[in-house]
């Protein structure tokens, strides 16, 4: 009501000109969606006659019925959904326990292993996937979900260590205090007091590592052949890669690889959008 | 000031707290212990053992053989390998220069237009539009455009031959002269929407006085623009470019799916490289000495971008 008086806009087409601009724009981010959802719904036959930009006479959901039990899609959705939830949790508590010895307990040395755990988060994957591949083969972990859960789970904690002990080395020490002269020892402050206070920051690493986890492909590609184990992306990956597939099989992988991403979108989008500042450190 | 309490005032405080800190020293190291063991299994013995591969001759199998520098000797001569940075660099334009350059306008657009005057629900949706790319898996992102961009039946050429410039279909994966573009091009698209994000965040920080005070001052549009929207968000600017370039030196899923580095190796990458000579060559000592490489580079680049993030904080 007071310092934010509108300066008074001329009603000129221009300013309608940017938005058409803006709207046009946004319509071509999503024509390959529509593509790939036009012709997951299209019979093989109605594409061989009409080609990928028709709009199917009737909705055909066989192609993707197929595909789905070709790869068995079922179970990579739940590997999918077991390693990202697995490594969200477990990366969540991880970086929570490094931050409170790092951020709170300002141990000594505490820059060193920040400098470590950022490396960490920088270093490329490239560079740790062929020793990963040959120890885990040794100890038994290749090919295994929990082998990848591992790796991910200290991957995404590194990011999170880094972000929730800058936030915690500012935790109002009084509140601290007096949770210790009321007698409460270390790990019940953390539990009670710096976890609670904390939910929203964690709540947004939580469903940010989700996604990431659930995006991930190179180590999920090297480390998980068998079918059994293989997660959504590294799937629909390899079969791509094997260029063995028709155009409307393609569009029905595609689809179903995008739907999960879709919903995700729509249940986090606050979260994502908000959390957005929070990962550009990534 | 006297010097009295200046020199009196560390040794007086210091002795309390640090004491009290080093008795619960113990405590909060365990707190350290899972974060710690895990780093060191998974992150640093790999990397160790990564930079000691590429110092041998090993197929993967049996006993690595030590060759000393001659990874190294030999990558810096290879063409091929060049070539793949060069590759690199179209990456960084593509990820970092171009989704920076367009997301800061589309970004100013949708805040200071569309917001204002269609309100803050129109400029969410259209936001909500730029950003969908990016949640989906990479992988999946291409699968969507090998197919848009395939030669015979891809929607793109269909698309051309629909509105009469058929003769401008290509095989825009399988031709060496415009693979990487292609490439850029679904790059691009991924991105854009990370970027305008970001930036619309940063403007929301912008003191809306200046703005108006610029444009009683009769600043256009774009002067408004550029000599006061840019210059404040400079921080977020910063993060994205440098983020998106190093996000682009690690590119690996998109080449795997859409061009798989061919055609002749006309998109091959330093990772995806890696990627070969470990799995598919069974050079792993030279795959390993590529990937050793590409974190020097990225750890420079990072190291770059905290100084100068520690010296704008300064400031």
């Amino acid at each position: 009501m007071t310092a934010t008086v509108h300066p008074r806009h001329r009603r000129d087409p221009a300013r309608h000109l940017v938005l058409w601009g803006l709207v046009v724009l946004a319509a071509v981010m999503l024509v390959p969606f529509a593509i790939i959802v036009l012709n997951a719904l299209k019979s093989p036959a109605e594409y061989a006659a009409s080609g990928p930009l028709s709009v199917p006479d009737e909705v055909y959901t066989q192609g993707i019925v197929d595909f789905w039990q070709r790869v068995d899609f079922g179970v990579k959705l739940l590997n999918s959904l077991v390693i990202s939830g697995s490594v969200a949790v477990l990366a969540v508590v991880v970086s929570v326990l490094n931050a409170y010895a790092l951020g709170i307990g300002r141990i000594r040395g505490r820059l060193w292993v920040l400098t470590l755990f950022l490396i960490a988060n920088t270093l490329p994957q490239e560079a740790l996937v062929y020793p990963l591949y040959h120890l885990f083969k040794q100890v038994g972990l290749y090919d295994t979900r929990l082998g990848v859960v591992i790796v991910f789970t200290i991957v995404q904690a590194a990011f999170g260590t880094y972000l929730l002990s800058s936030t915690l080395s500012g935790f109002p020490r009084e509140v601290l205090e007096a949770a210790r002269v009321d007698g409460a020892n270390r790990w019940q402050v953390l539990v009670r007091i710096v976890v609670p206070i904390s939910r929203p920051t964690l709540g947004v690493l939580l469903v940010f590592f989700f996604i990431w986890t659930w995006n991930e492909f190179l180590i999920p590609l090297v480390l998980l052949i068998s079918d059994e184990n293989q997660t959504v992306p590294v799937a629909l990956g390899v079969l791509q890669g094997q260029r063995s597939m028709d155009a409307t099989t393609t569009s029905a992988s595609a689809l179903l690889g995008v739907l999960p991403a879709v919903v995700f979108f729509l249940l986090f989008q606050r979260t994502l959008t908000r959390g957005m500042t929070v990962g550009a450190i990534r | 000031m006297s010097l009295a309490p200046a020199a009196a005032r560390p040794s007086a405080a210091e002795p309390r707290p640090s004491a009290r800190r080093r008795g619960g020293q113990g405590t909060y190291l365990l707190f350290l212990v899972p974060g710690a063991v895990l780093l060191v299994a998974v992150v640093l013995v790999p990397f160790a053992m990564n930079v000691g591969i590429s110092l041998t001759r090993w197929s993967g199998v049996g006993d690595p053989r030590w060759i000393g520098l001659e990874n190294y000797r030999r990558l810096f001569a290879d063409a091929a390998f060049w070539a793949s940075f060069r590759h690199n660099v179209g990456l960084v334009v593509a990820m970092a220069v171009l989704p920076t350059a367009a997301g800061l306008v589309v970004a100013a657009a949708l805040f200071d237009h569309v917001a204002k005057r269609f309100g803050p629900r129109a400029a969410s949706v259209l936001r909500a539009c730029f950003y969908l790319p990016q949640v989906l898996p990479i992988a999946v992102a291409g699968i969507v455009w090998s197919w848009i961009l395939a030669p015979k039946g891809g929607a793109l050429n269909a698309a051309l031959d629909a509105v009469g410039l058929g003769s401008l279909a290509r095989d825009w994966l399988g031709d060496p002269d415009i693979a990487l573009y292609s490439v850029m091009g679904v790059l691009v698209w991924i991105q854009l929407g990370y970027p305008v994000v970001i930036f619309m965040a940063g403007m929301r920080r912008i003191d809306p006085a200046l703005l108006e005070a610029a444009e009683l001052d009769g600043a256009s549009w774009f002067g408004r623009f550029w000599h006061v929207t840019v210059p404040q968000i400079r921080p977020e600017l910063f993060v994205v470019l440098l983020t998106c370039s190093i996000a682009a030196l690690k590119v690996f899923g998109p080449i795997y799916v859409l061009t798989g580095g061919g055609p002749g190796g006309a998109t091959t990458v330093p990772s995806y490289s890696s990627f070969q000579n470990f799995f598919e060559k069974t050079q792993v000592g030279y795959g390993a000495a590529i990937a050793t490489v590409l974190t020097v580079l990225i750890l420079l680049l990072t190291t770059a971008f905290l100084r100068a993030q520690s010296r704008g904080e300064e400031r």
